[in-house]
């Protein structure tokens, strides 16, 4: 049983100087066998274990990680949450994980410190001015709120930006979805581990998967650096190393694993209470809540499982960064990351069954995955328990790369990578 | 971040090259008589190989030429670079 936090476990607690808080999650070996085992403990692992065990009632069920939990790219990306996608099938997805979002803290027990402090996007051109437009509409059609900005409103929203007529890419608007915000990445994978676990589900870490064990047409289990474990469901959330945990079965997919950067700078007062994205020049930047400035950079374009990425596309979007927001020229950057995303010719995530009877892929979430964590979780849950899609992920199956009904997100949400 | 050895141009930044993905993919020789499977395998699906990966690159911002490279993708380590048309070498 799972103590509850609050304010009076955190006084009781100060009482013996915060040494006696209980494990948030165990360290259990791993037994014989489990009704599905999901590989891959970040947040959307995490969380379709913890909604397996939620609203399914599937308790004999085991996550494992090669590493340690939320240390893939649920600890390396920029946190922005938003559902502001041009075509319905994405907006449908991307809004049920951001209505997840809102309740999210209360559910788990557990402060995700999801912050709803809106994400803005820039119009630099005037096909991006048609662009963001088309957006806003499309999305109050889906019931997702967005307004469209002027220059005069955006400098309103946000004063640091320069929005002087002059620069090289000058701001001609932009959009807003005030719902949209940021959360803290760590706490979403910790929040899930620490709900799954209460409900029994065995969190492995330190387990890397070596090969996956197939009878004809359906899984036997996986073997394992903990040894071999029998299974009729593999659930795949490895994000950047699917196409290496395919191959294991003897699948291919239509994916491509390329180095993402992020960094943020030295710690600095509140400057930005906003996330501004800016497709056209590549630069987005959203502010922490220990003051970093958090900022996304872009993909190198080769193939690469090194987790370090070129220094050109940093120097590329802090080179847009300062055009947008000179108060920044002589801030120091802290610290810069990679990681390996894996990306779908669309631009939008897989969440499907396979050929293979049992063995199930939740992949492809790309650049953008952290913001569908909840949402990609509750629905790959629900696919791999009936072994049907729900009909808000139904869109994204592996089938689609065959009919042709691909769901092209490229260029269409808010940065293009 | 990488040096690439164009078999054109000799030694030469990465960030002149642009990386073409997976190589020795055939284009069908009859396309008329594909089935739709047989499309999406070979637009779509890739080995996304962590290892050793056989691939195209073109000297962009150089020569504009097409070679190919054989890469370890978990290292960025560049094993040989051979012309279009050449066998690949055996690993």
């Amino acid at each position: 049983m799972r103590n509850k936090y609050s304010i009076f476990s955190l006084i009781k607690n100060a009482f013996s100087y915060h040494e006696n808080w209980q494990k948030a999650w165990g360290d259990p070996e791993p037994k014989k066998e489990y009704d599905a085992i999901i590989i891959g403990g970040g947040g959307h692992g995490l969380a379709t274990a913890y909604y397996l065990a939620k609203k399914h009632d599937m308790k004999n069920i085991a996550v494992v990680e090669k590493g340690w939990i939320g240390g893939g790219n649920t600890g390396r990306n920029t946190t922005i949450i938003r559902s502001n996608y041009l075509w319905d099938a994405s907006a449908g997805l991307y809004d049920h994980a951001l209505k997840i979002w809102e309740n999210l803290s209360q559910e788990l027990n557990y402060n995700v410190m999801f912050s709803q402090r809106g994400v803005m996007n820039l119009a630099h051109n005037l096909q991006d001015v048609r662009d963001l437009k088309r957006r806003t509409h499309a999305n109050r059609l889906n019931g997702i709120d967005a307004v469209y900005l002027s220059t005069e409103e955006v400098k309103k929203f946000c004063p640091i930006i320069n929005t002087s007529p002059d620069i090289r890419y000058p701001v001609l608007g932009g959009t807003l979805q005030r719902r949209a915000g940021t959360a803290r990445h760590d706490a979403v994978a910790w929040g899930y581990a620490r709900g799954a676990d209460a409900m029994g589900v065995d969190i492995i870490q330190n387990c890397e998967v070596k090969g996956i064990k197939r009878n004809g047409d359906s899984v036997e289990g996986i073997e394992t650096t903990k040894g071999f474990i029998k299974t009729k469901k593999i659930g795949v959330v490895a994000a950047g190393h699917s196409s290496v945990i395919a191959n294991m079965a003897g699948l291919k997919l239509p994916l491509e694993s390329k180095p993402l950067q992020a960094l943020v700078s030295e710690p600095v007062k509140p400057i930005i209470d906003t996330v501004v994205m800016s497709n056209a020049v590549h630069a987005y930047v959203s502010q922490s809540d220990k003051g970093e400035l958090v900022i996304g950079a872009g993909t190198d374009d080769y193939i690469s499982y090194t987790q370090k990425g070129s220094h050109q596309i940093v120097e590329g979007t802090l080179n847009a960064i300062l055009e947008l927001y000179p108060i920044f020229s002589r801030m120091r950057m802290l610290r810069q990351w990679g990681g390996i995303v894996d990306i779908c010719p669309d631009a939008s995530p897989i969440l499907s069954k396979t050929s293979i009877k049992g063995l199930y892929f939740n992949c492809g979430w790309g650049t953008g995955g952290f913001k569908a964590t909840p949402g990609s979780g509750d629905l790959f849950a629900h696919t791999i328990a009936n072994d049907e899609p729900h009909k808000l992920n139904a869109a994204f199956n592996l089938n689609r790369f065959v009919s042709g009904d691909l769901v092209d997100e490229h260029g269409a949400a808010a940065v293009a990578h | 971040m990488f040096l690439i050895n164009c078999p054109y141009c000799g030694e030469r930044d990465q960030q002149e090259f642009k990386a073409g993905g997976e190589a020795h993919i055939e284009r069908p020789k009859q396309p008329t008589e594909l089935s739709d499977d047989e499309w999406a395998e070979y637009l779509f699906m890739r080995k996304n190989i962590k290892g050793v990966q056989f691939e195209r690159w073109n000297h962009a911002h150089g020569c504009r030429k097409w070679f190919n490279m054989v890469r370890d993708t978990s290292n960025d380590e560049i094993k040989a670079i051979y012309k279009m048309g050449e066998k690949p070498p055996s690993q």
